[in-house]
């Protein structure tokens, strides 16, 4: 077990490396440098740059090295000293900018993949023991929609039922009274009363998944001989149930944990953007919209960062759970 | 893939012979027996038929503003009119211009006195046909005024005839971003499976890369890099590649685990033994056994480029004014103040919902119909 926990940390080192070399070349595909923005917004602002203060800005920012320096020196800084660049959208750090509205995200994604499992397991084991039953097909039904319905849309509609029926915005996380006030109880009360809506948006998708996941694992375990075995044996039902075929039907959903939090994460800037959440989405977003390249970057790598985490947490979370992965030493 | 053929069946009297069927003609039949696969096939076809001749079932043209009635509600047809009376033409009621005395903005009145009656094969504004041929004709319209069945966004703009417009360009990017996955995946997974050893271990690498880390960013970067000055053919081409390239690591995957299988098969070796050179064996043998398989995954990535593109569009990064997709026309949604306004313009979204929705009932039926050989 211990080699393959190696194993795994060792592939996950390489997954980052292979990212940062994305966000890396994304940060360097739209044509022009820094250099030349600045420069742009100078001239609309009146006040042109000249020559020598464009090649000193290159010099200062390291841009006038080769690329590999660029990124070694791009990752170095990222790794020992949290430095991420520079924003000039925000003319802040990036990792300023961004470290203020990652909790944001943190909280959302990690309240939905409990929300997920939460509600799509008990309602995969039960459709899977009444299968065919009217719940099941109401279950089945409702997933359909989910999986078919884009989250902004979902969130869409959530905000205008929200505006029609209740008056009132449903979008952000905060009420007005509390958006610039300091930490309190009241306040936490208010962020949970909001979190629910982000939280049903992103998360419904995934439960429909999850879900049909978990039923078909189950109805799988329900058909095989042990089972018939236990019952023969005169083990009540509910007992048998939990002990044995809800345990194996774990697996497949524990092993897909890591793509359940891809999934979320992926989904997560564009409901932050229609909902208007003070997470990283609309700050993603506008990021990639005025090709502020190092925010969005880093954004992307921070993204990436965490799913990769993820899927080895869920590794580990397997072979904990399934002896049989952790004798074989290998998925 | 075992030879065991199923028995007879015997379905509505009429005695079937699995014996004597086709592989394809198996497939249809186990896909028939599955109804929701057979709805969301119609579904489709149905999508299909108003994306071909989205300009002449339009009752206006898509760019046509109409500045007696902006930002104005769908206009409900009705056969039965104030007085409860029933007329066999259908009718919308006449829409008169007013303007508010304060604002001075115009708002759209209905007068319910007047009925507009809907008639087939109407004259209206002129189009070109795919393009080609030029004409003024409609399939329907309303007579002595106009006919917005679901509305006009700010601009005055008929939010159906924009669409049905926008069902065939979203419909033919994910055509096109499937094709291109598609011919990727069989390529690349092609070539995984075929050689094997270390050339399949760094691809099968790349595609558990690709597949671990969250997508949607990705492309939202990706396109966001793309020139500003690109000309809307241009950006329309980009994104497509860019849509595509989510699609084709299943595809992929499944090749090389097919290939991987299907090489050590009996029906294999006994070609091989009997003579037939490689491009048959690959062609006659193994393209037929895992065709169904590729074809399966067709239909299920084709929702996912379409639910990215509508997503890439919707937030502004994807396909831009002047082509409208389903995500352009959802871009005028975005936010709460307009949709209190203008509810009617999610309706577009109604369309991807429909569409994803019938996809994966078509995809859950060919799963099942893949492998008719399966009990």
């Amino acid at each position: 077990m211990f080699r393959l926990l190696i194993h795994r940390l060792i592939y996950m080192v390489l997954t980052l490396a292979a990212v940062s070399v994305v966000a890396f070349v994304l940060i360097q595909l739209p044509p022009g440098d820094f250099a030349d923005a600045y420069a742009n917004k100078r001239q609309q602002a009146g006040a042109p740059v000249t020559a020598e203060e464009l090649t000193e800005i290159r010099r200062q920012f390291g841009i006038d090295r080769p690329l590999l320096v660029q990124y070694g020196s791009w990752v170095s800084k990222i790794v020992f000293e949290g430095d991420m660049g520079y924003s000039w959208e925000w003319r802040r750090p990036v990792a300023d900018v961004i470290g203020e509205r990652l909790p944001f995200t943190l909280l959302l994604a990690f309240s939905t993949l409990i929300f997920m499992y939460v509600l799509a397991l008990p309602i995969g084991i039960y459709s899977a023991v009444r299968q065919y039953s009217l719940t099941d097909h109401a279950f089945a039904t409702i997933g359909y929609f989910g999986l078919a319905t884009p989250n902004f849309l979902l969130a869409l509609i959530l905000m205008y039922l929200g505006q029609r029926w209740f008056g009132q915005s449903v979008g952000g996380l905060f009420s007005a009274e509390f958006q610039d006030a300091p930490w309190s109880w009241a306040r936490v009360v208010n962020l949970l009363e909001h979190l629910w809506v982000p939280v049903v948006v992103l998360g419904t998708a995934g439960t429909a998944y999850l879900i049909r996941t978990m039923r078909a694992a189950m109805l799988d375990e329900l058909g095989k001989m042990y089972v018939m075995a236990a019952r023969a044996g005169g083990l009540s039902p509910m007992r048998l149930l939990f002990k044995y075929p809800v345990r194996m039907a774990l697996n497949p959903i524990v092993a897909t944990l890591g793509w359940r939090l891809t999934y979320v994460i992926s989904g997560a800037p564009i409901v932050g953007v229609v909902m208007s959440l003070p997470d990283t989405g609309p700050l993603f977003l506008h990021a990639l919209l005025n090709q502020d390249m190092l925010l969005a970057g880093a954004m992307v790598l921070i993204y990436c960062a965490f799913t990769i985490v993820g899927t080895f947490v869920s590794d580990f979370l397997l072979m904990l759970l399934d002896p049989r992965i952790r004798m074989e030493g290998q998925t | 893939m075992t030879a065991t053929a199923p028995t007879s069946t015997r379905k509505k009297g009429r005695l079937r012979r699995p014996e004597l069927a086709t592989q394809w003609q198996l497939m249809w039949w186990k896909f028939k027996k599955h109804h929701m696969a057979l709805i969301g096939m119609s579904v489709l076809a149905m999508l299909v038929f108003l994306a071909t001749f989205a300009e002449f079932i339009s009752p206006e043209i898509p760019f046509a503003r109409n500045n007696k009635y902006l930002a104005g509600g769908p206009m409900g047809v009705h056969f039965f009119d104030a007085e409860g009376d029933f007329h066999i033409r259908p009718f919308v009621y006449a829409r008169t211009t007013e303007r508010n005395p304060v604002t001075l903005r115009k708002f759209a009145v209905i007068e319910y006195e007047k009925r507009w009656p809907i008639e087939f094969f109407v004259r209206g504004g002129e189009y070109k046909f795919w393009g080609l041929v030029k004409t003024d004709l409609h399939l329907f319209g309303a007579k002595g005024g106009f006919l917005h069945l679901f509305g006009t966004d700010s601009l005055g703009r008929d939010v159906f005839s924009r669409t049905l417009h926008a069902t065939r360009v979203s419909l033919s990017v994910g055509l096109v971003g499937v094709t291109i996955a598609f011919i990727l995946g069989a390529i690349i997974g092609g070539i995984a499976g075929y050689f094997g050893g270390m050339i399949d271990n760094i691809i099968m690498r790349v595609i558990e890369f690709i597949r671990s880390i969250p997508t949607l960013p990705l492309w939202l970067a990706l396109s966001a890099a793309l020139p500003r000055d690109w000309t809307s053919l241009q950006v329309y081409l980009a994104i497509t590649l860019i849509l595509a390239l989510i699609g084709w690591t299943h595809l992929a995957r499944t090749v090389r685990s097919k290939l991987l299988a299907l090489r050590e098969e009996d029906f294999t070796l006994a070609a091989r033994l009997s003579g037939c050179s490689d491009a048959r064996i690959i062609l006659r043998h193994l393209l037929p056994a895992f065709l169904s398989y590729m074809i399966v995954d067709v239909t299920i990535a084709f929702p996912e480029i379409l639910l990215a593109e509508t997503s890439l569009s919707f937030l502004g990064l994807g396909l831009r004014e002047p082509v409208e997709s389903w995500g352009v026309l959802l871009y005028a949604a975005q936010n709460v103040r307009s949709i209190a306004h203008t509810p009617w313009l999610l309706i577009p979204g109604l369309f991807v919902v429909l569409a994803v929705l019938a996809f994966n009932f078509v995809g859950d039926g060919m799963r099942d119909a893949a492998d008719p050989y399966a009990k």
